[in-house]
């Protein structure tokens, strides 16, 4: 049984050419469930990316039929096995092939595909090990620390000035789309909308409605920046609209004020106040490239912890190749151990209840003690040298041949 | 018994620092060592003293060299409270090469030995040394976290690109913290002033030790009565806090220098 991948993602393929072969939840499950007809399959279907995960005993011919399924005469696909598969699908949880490393929402996707795949023992090991090796990586490295956008670096900001954003009250100047996305980062982190002012009054209100805060006219804006403690400003302004003066003393009450208009809102003088900080676009631009720098640098510390967990998958797959030798195995021990004592049983006729169950565990126990080191070096070879040994292991004890034996066997 | 303690311990205090290090430049697994050493090394400091104790006839730490070591602890273990969480561990920088260097120069002065019979009772000596150990050992603490208050503040004033990359706690945190520590520290440098003032002989001299005392304990209770009578909050505490610890230093060069004892 091979493990078989064929996908496209953002790396390869546009989103014209993406959005052919994107599938919602409901789709992916139905289409892992036709592929899945001689063996296992999963599919992964994000924005990102569409990945068919195949386990087959005909390897080729998964190949064949993944790509068929995924338009592969019209989109460029890749195709991996075995080892470089289980790789791609660990680096995937880790969100080391994201467009931004580290982002978080894959993790979840990947479970979603999980849950509507059907899987086997492969596929269902090789997935419950991505998720762990994702969350390892998240917990053992910075990379999902850091924003990775405009609104979430301002909202990360606020955080280092204030610390916890519950109790802290956000004034919205201007009610565009670029306010209501700060809004909203900020709001996620415990924030207060408090308040929107706008030029235009209905607008205010709209977004004042999202958040359930107040719409307050443009005028009464000196007296709401005394309340605040987050001033988000995006107004088309041609001037700035709020200057140095109209900051009322803080007297040891921060304020963060964001500034994300161009040309932009807040007189820069500003900034030099007691107690206030003052944030424009790109400030908040080069946060997020140096955050983003950083996010990078973890994903070298990522790809070394999926490196190693790829080789303990590696290992276990390599050693179920041999299962079904090793089931045969003790299968023929079993056999030949129970035809000797049954040829001795005119013998043994005189023994106890007691005295037979002794002979029993004895032989068995001869038995174990031979084959355990031989099924040990078996194991260990599989993982290192391939079938080599399995081969000559059924050809020293004349074992079966047992090309479609289920791999699910387990050995006793 | 107490001088085969001593290695450990500065090797763990020694190990933190340069794992704080390790992690300001890259954060992650070296942090969680660098916590493992701090709580190590204060543990068999911990032993250390307690052996010291054990073995001394009167109280063990009445030489400079011995009450360095015992303001080490003091300040580790206050240091124990907060610097284990993540976001505090920038405050290791500060205190673990400090704790580190303290250490082996109490040893290099034969802190770390026996000691014997001293002068003062012992009851007195715990009082008014431990005591005023105690609150300054919380004052360097609250001198280091005004540090890092004014080093994040200027950072997010500069508009620096990496603030975010060293987890540092947020400002209100800071300040919250580090007028907390000043106020909860003097307090007990008060009581341990008060019997040191009580053991006081009627024709003893006002020496220049008292003096210095005083006038930190005056410039404290002078930052408590602002911060809570007139609100002073943010840069203007934090410099107050430092010049309070400035006098603490001097303090302790002079105490170091052979007043005490």
């Amino acid at each position: 049984m091979s493990l078989v991948l064929v996908g496209t993602s953002h790396r390869l393929s546009p989103v014209e050419v993406r959005e052919r072969v994107a599938l919602d939840l409901a789709g992916a499950a139905e289409l892992a469930r036709r592929m899945a007809r001689s063996g296992e399959a999963v599919c992964l279907s994000t924005c990102n990316r569409t990945e068919l995960y195949l386990v087959d005993s005909e390897p080729e011919a998964a190949e064949e039929r993944a790509s068929q399924a995924l338009l592969g005469d019209e989109v460029e696909l890749y195709r991996m096995t075995d080892e470089a598969a289980a790789v791609h699908l660990f680096r995937v949880a880790a969100g080391l092939d994201s467009l931004v490393p580290g982002e978080g929402e894959i993790l979840g996707q990947v479970r979603d595909a999980y849950d509507a795949g059907a899987h086997g023992p492969v596929l269902d090991r090789l997935f419950r090990e991505a998720l762990r090796v994702g969350k390892k990586v998240r917990t053992e490295t910075a990379i999902n620390e850091s924003p990775a956008s405009v609104s979430s670096a301002a909202a990360a900001l606020a955080q280092q000035v204030f610390g916890d954003l519950k109790g802290c009250r956000v004034l919205l100047v201007g009610a565009g789309e670029v306010s209501e996305l700060a809004a909203r980062a900020l709001a996620a982190r415990g924030a207060t909308i408090g308040a929107v002012t706008s030029r235009t009054q209905a607008n205010a209100a709209r977004l004042a409605d999202a958040f359930d805060a107040h719409a307050v006219p443009f005028d009464r804006l000196g007296s709401e920046l005394d309340q605040a403690d987050v001033v988000v400003s995006s107004t088309s302004s041609s001037e700035p609209i709020m200057s140095r003066d109209q900051v009322p003393a803080r007297k040891g009450r921060p304020l963060f004020v964001i500034d994300l208009a161009v040309p932009r809102d807040v007189d820069p003088a500003v900034a030099r106040l007691e107690d206030c900080y003052l944030y424009d676009i790109d400030d908040l631009q080069a946060v997020v490239r140096e955050s983003l720098n950083g996010r990078w640098r973890e994903a070298e510390r990522a790809e070394g912890i999926v490196e190693r967990e790829a080789e303990r998958f590696r290992d276990w797959q390599a050693s179920l190749q041999v299962v079904p030798a090793i089931a045969s195995l003790r299968e023929r021990a079993e056999s030949i151990r129970s035809g000797e004592l049954a040829k001795a049983e005119s013998r043994l006729e005189g023994l106890s209840e007691s005295e037979r169950r002794t002979v029993e565990s004895l032989t068995t126990q001869i038995v174990n003690k031979l084959l355990h080191v031989p099924i040990v070096r078996l194991k260990q070879a599989a993982a290192t040298e391939g079938t080599g040994y399995v081969e000559v292991a059924r050809d020293l004890f004349d074992l079966p041949d047992d090309e479609n034996a289920d791999p699910r066997r387990k050995p006793r | 018994m107490a001088e085969l303690l001593f290695w450990p311990a500065l090797l763990a205090y020694g190990e933190a620092a340069i794992a704080y290090a390790g992690d300001a430049r890259r954060p992650g697994s070296m942090g969680r060592l660098a916590t493992w050493g701090v709580r190590i090394g204060w543990l068999v400091q911990t032993a250390l003293l307690v052996a010291q104790a054990a073995r001394a006839d009167g109280f063990p730490w009445d030489t400079w060299a011995g009450s360095l070591n015992l303001f080490v602890w003091l300040v580790v273990g206050a240091y124990l409270i907060w610097g284990c969480k993540p976001r505090f561990r920038l405050l290791g920088l500060v205190v673990m090469p400090l704790a580190a260097l303290l250490l082996a120069i109490s040893y290099a002065a034969g802190g770390v030995g026996g000691t014997g019979r001293s002068g003062y009772s012992s009851l007195f000596l715990i009082a008014h040394v431990g005591l005023v150990l105690a609150g300054f050992a919380g004052l360097t603490l609250a001198a280091a976290i005004a540090a890092l208050y004014l080093w994040q503040e200027r950072e997010l004033k500069r508009r620096s690109s990496t603030v975010l990359r060293f987890r540092a706690p947020s400002l209100v945190t800071l300040e919250l913290l580090f007028g907390r520590t000043v106020a909860y520290s003097l307090p007990v440098l008060t009581l341990g002033m008060a019997v040191g003032f009580a053991r006081l002989r009627h024709d003893s001299q006002l020496d220049p030790l008292i003096v210095l005392t005083v006038l930190t304990w005056a410039v404290y209770g002078a930052f408590l009565v602002l911060r809570f009578g007139a609100g002073w909050h943010g840069r203007r505490a934090a410099y107050t806090t430092l010049a309070g610890f400035a006098l603490v230093v001097v303090m302790q060069l002079s105490v170091h220098m052979g007043h005490f004892a």
